[in-house]
């Protein structure tokens, strides 16, 4: 009896690790940005091209920053919540517009709505590339010090908006 | 005043041409470095390749990226640095050594040694087994009779 509990024990193990294992995302690589200061940088508006912004415009607001394009499929699918969740003004909502055409963006904006307090304007994908971005839309939530506290990767959902972003953004602003 | 001008002229055209019989590459060592650097990498988006053969938008980005850092005259540690500062570890194929990946990187031969000692156990249980093993009464009278039928 005891001879078959071993190697019974040993495959439950295995089994559990793998099921855990193969039930991950391999898609959601914990970003190192968290906690750390939002990097800087200053690009053009998508609106308005002889305007700059830079992040250090936010400092002492709690905002979301979110990294969208017109090209992108899952950002439209993400779109909707985005544009309800700006109405509420919980915290102001700024874009980059990454990797896209200045024309296609404000196009996308005015048929979808939009939710942005402004758009910033990456259009070789730099900014992009110091916030660690890989799959477009990705959203940061910015502290008052400017610090990045939560990343989305992938589109937004009802209910990490719900669950992570609202309760973390009015803990935040307290 | 006309001479500078005609050569300028010269000059330029002959930019043009050297410009034309440029390689596709352009400096064949900043991009001997690249290729050694990215195959290190992992792309993002297409996750088992390397950002050296991924095509995908991203890796191109950031292989120009990696030029640009070649070119400022970064060493290897400092362009991987700067990936890992924006992508985690998980864009090394090569984990490097620290606390966190101790294990990762000594389990191995955690699992070898915990093997060799079970197997080093196991064969000392069963030579124990063996030696304290005494035969009984009956068994002894048995082997010596059969001893002795050998040697007579």
């Amino acid at each position: 009896m005891n001879k078959f509990l071993l190697p019974l024990g040993i495959f439950i193990v295995l089994v559990a690790l793998l099921a855990v294992g193969l039930n991950l995302n391999p898609r959601e690589v914990p970003s190192p940005l968290i906690g750390k200061p939002a990097p800087d940088f200053s690009v053009p508006r998508l609106h308005a091209a002889d305007q700059s912004f830079s992040p250090k415009e936010m400092l002492g607001k709690v905002w979301l920053f979110n990294v969208w394009a017109s090209w992108c499929v899952s950002c439209r699918e993400e779109h909707p919540l985005l544009v309800e969740f700006g109405k509420t003004g919980t915290v102001p909502i700024v874009g980059l517009n990454y990797k896209d055409k200045r024309e296609d963006g404000q196009r996308w904006l005015a048929r979808f709505g939009d939710p942005y307090l402004l758009s910033a304007y990456d259009a070789d994908g730099r900014v992009g590339i110091n916030y660690g971005v890989y799959g477009v839309p990705e959203t940061y939530l910015i502290d008052k010090q400017g610090v990045i506290r939560f990343k989305q990767i992938g589109p937004i959902t009802p209910e990490v908006l719900q669950n992570k972003i609202i309760p973390l953004a009015q803990e935040l602003n307290k | 005043m006309k001479k500078p001008l005609a050569l300028a002229a010269l000059l330029c055209c002959l930019n043009v041409a050297a410009q034309e019989a440029k390689p596709l590459a352009e400096d064949p060592v900043v991009e001997q470095r690249l290729v050694n650097i990215a195959t290190e990498l992992r792309c993002l988006v297409c996750q088992n390749e390397s950002l050296a053969g991924s095509q995908a938008d991203l890796a191109k980005d950031l292989r120009r990226e990696v030029r640009d850092l070649i070119k400022e005259g970064k060493t290897d540690t400092e362009v991987k640095d700067f990936l890992v500062s924006r992508y985690g570890d998980f864009v090394l194929y090569r984990p490097q050594v620290k606390p966190q990946t101790y294990l990762l990187w000594a389990g191995p031969f955690i699992l070898l040694l915990v093997g060799i000692g079970a197997l080093v156990a196991y064969l000392r249980k069963r030579e124990r087994q063996v030696a304290d093993t005494p035969l009984s009464e009956e068994e002894r009278q048995r082997a010596e009779a059969l001893l002795k039928e050998n040697q007579s």
